[in-house]
């Protein structure tokens, strides 16, 4: 096994980019390199994480400018390529209106930012994201976002359900599903997706942010213990 | 005295300020030095009501890198690092425009953290509203909370802690106190000084414009009915701006490219240039042509008083100028050379060469007149002290009045506040909001930081000396009680019209008493802020000094939570427990009424309990340790039961009322649970201290909260007491 090669976006607006690179590197002991979203030609990085934030301050909406940044090409490249692409938050959104990943985030249901740990059920338990989970184990991890709805069209849902790509659910403690364990109002609960080939993940949820004891969780770990298997050749995509 | 009408009225200046000018400048200022003038001698800028007596308060330690006076203080955290932090009112902007008030508050704050080289790391903030039942006080309260949250999330800073509190004094003059933190090495402090003749000034970020033009003056009126039309004056913040300018300015600094740097705030250009020449002795020159400007034809004077947010003043060599150009320019930012610093003092204005001002640098920054106003003791003072208080201890039915307790605005949970804040981001947040003070990681070291803000404004309006000294005592216990030494204070100073001799009483006691508990504490003053003119209609706010208080731990693994953690801990009161309910929550809940005497404050005690807590965490023998305060006794035991459901069976013996002991609110009390084995332990320590301990009884697994006091009982089902307390404040605020 080789060490992935990481990298770790930067919009300008991004704020979760160090503490990505740091959570990397506290799980998996290996560094992340932080990336401009300004790059016209990247490495074969193994990993690309497109974290959390405010790029371009969120204005017009989520994710709409910085998908024409130039480094979002190469991100589309190296995921054409079977490199693994993980987005979290605004990088989900972003990834969204990439349309590297299906769906869109719509303003949070009671309409207020929403901060505090949730409870989600891991639903596919066999992904390059998540396989040091077990199928239906229920995870503490928080979410921080104003938008995070997940919506779709009723095809696109289907299609998810039935390709096993719902990747996440809000839940109640037990791990029981109900529409009010969705903090934002979420389409079926939907919490995280992956794409068709399942090398590109999103997820509103932050896994960065208990990812060490000194926290107060360490759920978010096996994200990246997942990724670090992958991408270190341990999964074939 | 009455006032003629000048051309110095329109800039706030009385006719004698402007004679004081005349004769300083030995001539007559035109109109634009006049403006220049009425905004760095207003209150806002020039702190002329309160600079004699802020020169009161205890500065120095050895902590203390650097003092009142610059954006912010900075106190060494040991390993080379260091802390700057500092608290600001943005008050008045937010009675008009909550969202937008309240969010460029919380930018220019964060700007002050990031001009000292310091890369902002937690924001708190403090806030007080009318009753929530009335329409306009759930307006506030919504936009306040949204406009810190949009602000703070954007800017990717975790807002950690604060405090809230409703009192019909502020229906129309809510506070909005937001103080910022940040780190730093504590050999890299940045100044705003324009230093070495010849470097250049240079205006980074945002365009000038239209914006919060005259500011200054704004907040140094009081507030009427007729103030919708001020909404002009305030001034619209944009984050993501702030954040490039964040990121751009950190980079320079990190790359040694600036001589000195100030954040545009009040007054803007004006009063950045003016305090960056005086501070280094020099004078500034400044083209106004040279102003990127977001609208065509705005006039020298609009140039020199726009409040537009997110700019920056840098002084760079001018070797250096192009290198600053290119990382802003990285971060799709503007920097323009505006002027140059000069060798003659004068702070001067040009406009495509011509001279349109041009006045010492330091008569505008140290030459503003000091007031001492006359004083006199309001009547209400000793009034109220004369209240009847029997309503608690006659009141009996304990458990009802603890659920109403609970369920009160001022002692609900939090929750619906500190949601909306991105309270995590940074990774460094390990003692989360809601408990007594937020602990941060330090990167790269075993250290710890706490940190907290609050006051409590009744006691400062009943008694403003006490009051005051109490929200210094107050604030070193919260810290303290996470395990972390007291380190050093910032302030935010909120009081009605100083021209008014009972409002300055109030103020000149407060000082008094802030000076006396900070110095005891140990705990120096490295900065604050005064906002005068908290009126509305004519009726002043209850005075309040929010006191914004940092600690340190030497471990961060000793951090110690506020709630009980298991069944079958022993729970100990810390202190002295008095018949004291003057100014107590539950008796403004019983007869609507702030009155009676604040519990007296006993230092000495107050300084044994914050050595005795870090002392007692570093062995290791606390479980939880929560500060005694708002609702006594009875709300302490509660909010330690409320976040594990873990219940109580307490049964004690004090020597007051069983009013006084469940709800009365005596200082310099906590309350701890630890495990059976290390009681004999820590009785030894706190003896030692002479701190006084009082066993109550026993964390338990039956879901109930039970106290007996003398013959007198109080039991609810926790869960009950849960439910009303954390549904309180979501029910309050819904529009």
């Amino acid at each position: 096994m080789t060490s992935p090669r990481t990298a770790v976006v930067v919009f300008p607006g991004s704020n979760c980019d160090r503490d990505n690179v740091r959570s990397w590197r506290a799980v998996t002991g290996l560094e992340a390199e932080l990336v401009w979203h300004k790059e016209t030609s990247l490495p074969d990085y193994d990993l690309i994480i497109v974290p959390g934030g405010f790029s371009f301050g969120d204005y017009l909406r989520c994710g709409a400018i910085a998908r024409f940044s130039p480094v979002m090409s190469e991100v589309a490249r190296l995921a054409a390529r079977g490199s693994l692409v993980l987005g979290i938050c605004n990088g989900f959104q972003i990834l969204t209106e990439a349309r590297l990943l299906p769906g869109a985030l719509t303003r949070n249901r009671d309409l207020k930012y929403i901060c505090k740990d949730v409870t989600l059920r891991v639903e596919n338990a066999s992904s390059a994201f998540t396989s040091r989970y077990a199928p239906g184990q229920v995870l503490r991890i928080p979410v921080s976002h104003g938008e995070g709805g997940w919506s779709a069209s009723l095809r696109e849902l289907k299609e998810l359900q039935d390709q096993n790509r719902v990747v996440f659910r809000y839940c109640a403690p037990d791990g029981s599903v109900s529409p009010q364990d969705a903090p934002n109002g979420s389409l079926d609960n939907i919490a995280g997706v992956l794409n068709e080939r399942g090398n590109v993940m999103g997820l509103m949820p932050h896994p960065e942010r208990l990812a060490e004891e000194i926290l107060g969780g360490v759920d978010g770990r096996g994200v990246f213990l997942s990724l670090l298997e992958a991408a270190s050749g341990g999964l074939k995509r | 005295m009455t006032d003629i009408i000048g051309p110095w009225t329109e800039h706030g200046l009385t006719e004698d300020e402007h004679a004081r000018v005349v004769e300083l400048l030995g001539r007559v200022p035109n109109r634009l030095e006049l403006a220049l003038f009425g905004v760095m001698w207003s209150e806002h800028c020039g702190y002329k009501n309160s600079r004699a007596l802020l020169a009161k308060l205890p500065v120095d330690g050895p902590q203390v890198l650097q003092g009142p006076g610059e954006n912010a203080g900075v106190v060494d955290l040991g390993d080379g690092l260091a802390a700057a932090f500092k608290m600001e009112s943005h008050n008045h902007p937010s009675a008009i425009e909550p969202f937008q008030g309240a969010a460029t508050g919380v930018g220019g704050i964060i700007r002050d953290i990031f001009a000292m080289g310091a890369r902002p790391t937690a924001s708190l903030n403090s806030l007080r509203f009318g009753e929530p039942d009335d329409p306009r006080v759930k307006r506030l309260l919504n936009g306040v909370v949204a406009g810190i949250a949009a602000y703070g999330n954007c800017m990717g800073i975790p807002t950690v802690g604060g405090d809230l509190q409703f009192n019909p004094s502020f229906q129309g003059n809510p506070l909005v106190n937001a103080m910022c933190l940040g780190l730093l090495r504590s050999d890299r402090i940045f100044r705003g000084q324009a230093s070495g003749p010849g470097n250049l000034a240079m205006l980074v970020g945002a365009r000038t414009g239209r914006d919060g033009i005259k500011g200054a003056s704004f907040a140094s009126e009081e507030l009427s009915d007729h103030d919708h039309d001020k909404r002009p004056n305030v001034q619209v913040g944009d984050p993501f701006m702030e954040k490039l300018l964040m990121e751009a300015t950190l980079e320079i600094l990190e790359a040694g490219l600036v001589v000195g740097l100030q954040d545009l705030g009040a007054a803007g250009l004006t009063s950045s240039g003016a305090e960056m020449a005086g501070r280094a002795g020099n004078g500034l020159r400044l083209d106004l042509e040279r102003v990127p400007l977001r609208e065509e034809g705005l006039s020298p004077w609009e140039i020199m008083l726009s409040e537009s947010q997110e700019r920056m003043l840098l002084v760079v060599e001018p070797r250096r100028a192009a290198e600053v150009e290119a990382i802003f320019e990285k971060w799709d930012l503007q920097a323009a050379v505006v002027g140059q610093v000069t060798d003659d003092g004068l702070f001067a204005v040009r406009l495509h060469g011509e001279v349109l001002a041009a006045v010492p640098a330091e008569l505008l920054t140290d030459k503003a007149p000091v007031y001492v106003r006359p004083q006199k003791e309001p009547a209400y003072f000793r009034r109220l002290r004369q209240a009847d208080l029997s309503a608690v201890p006659e009141h009996r039915d304990w458990s009802g009045l603890l659920l109403r307790l609970m369920a009160a605005p001022n002692l609900c949970s939090r929750r619906w506040v500190y949601e909306q804040y991105d309270h995590m981001v940074g990774l460094n947040t390990v003692l989360r909001p809601g408990g007594d003070a937020a602990v941060l990681r330090l990167p790269d070291s075993r250290k710890g930081l706490a940190l907290t803000s609050g006051c409590n404004s009744r006691w400062v309006y009943l008694e403003p000396r006490l009051g005051a000294a109490a929200a210094v005592a107050e604030a070193a216990l919260n810290v303290a009680a996470t395990g972390a030494r007291p380190l050093a204070l910032t302030n935010c100073l909120n009081f009605g019209n100083p021209e008014n001799p009972e409002i300055y009483w109030q103020f000149a006691q407060a000082i008094d008493g802030l000076a006396e508990a900070a110095r005891r504490l140990g705990t120096p003053v490295t900065g604050g802020n005064v906002s005068f003119y908290n009126e509305y209609d004519g009726r002043a706010i209850q005075p309040t000094t929010t006191i914004g208080l940092i600690g340190l731990l030497d471990d961060v693994e000793l951090r110690t939570p506020h709630f009980f953690r298991e069944p079958g801990d022993l729970v100990v009161l810390l202190g002295r427990t008095l018949e004291e309910l003057g100014g107590s929550e539950a008796h403004r809940l019983l007869t609507g009424r702030d009155e009676g005497p604040p519990p007296s404050l006993d230092l000495d005690l107050a300084a044994a309990l914050n050595a005795l807590l870090p002392q007692a965490a570093a062995l290791r023998l606390l479980r939880s340790c929560h500060d005694v305060s708002d609702g006594g006794l009875a709300a302490a035991v509660a909010e330690c039961c409320f976040p594990l459901d873990v219940g109580v069976e307490l049964d004690f013996r004090l020597p007051v009322s069983a009013g006084a002991a469940f709800f009365g609110e005596s200082q310099s009390r906590a309350l701890v649970s630890l495990a059976p084995g290390a009681f004999q332990a820590f009785q030894d320590l706190a003896a030692a201290r002479g701190v006084p301990t009082t066993l109550l009884g026993r964390t338990a697994d039956h879901g109930r909260l039970t106290m007996r006091c003398n013959a007198d009982v109080l039991s609810l089902e926790l869960a009950e007491l849960k439910e009303a307390w954390s549904s309180a404040l979501p029910r309050a605020a819904a529009l």
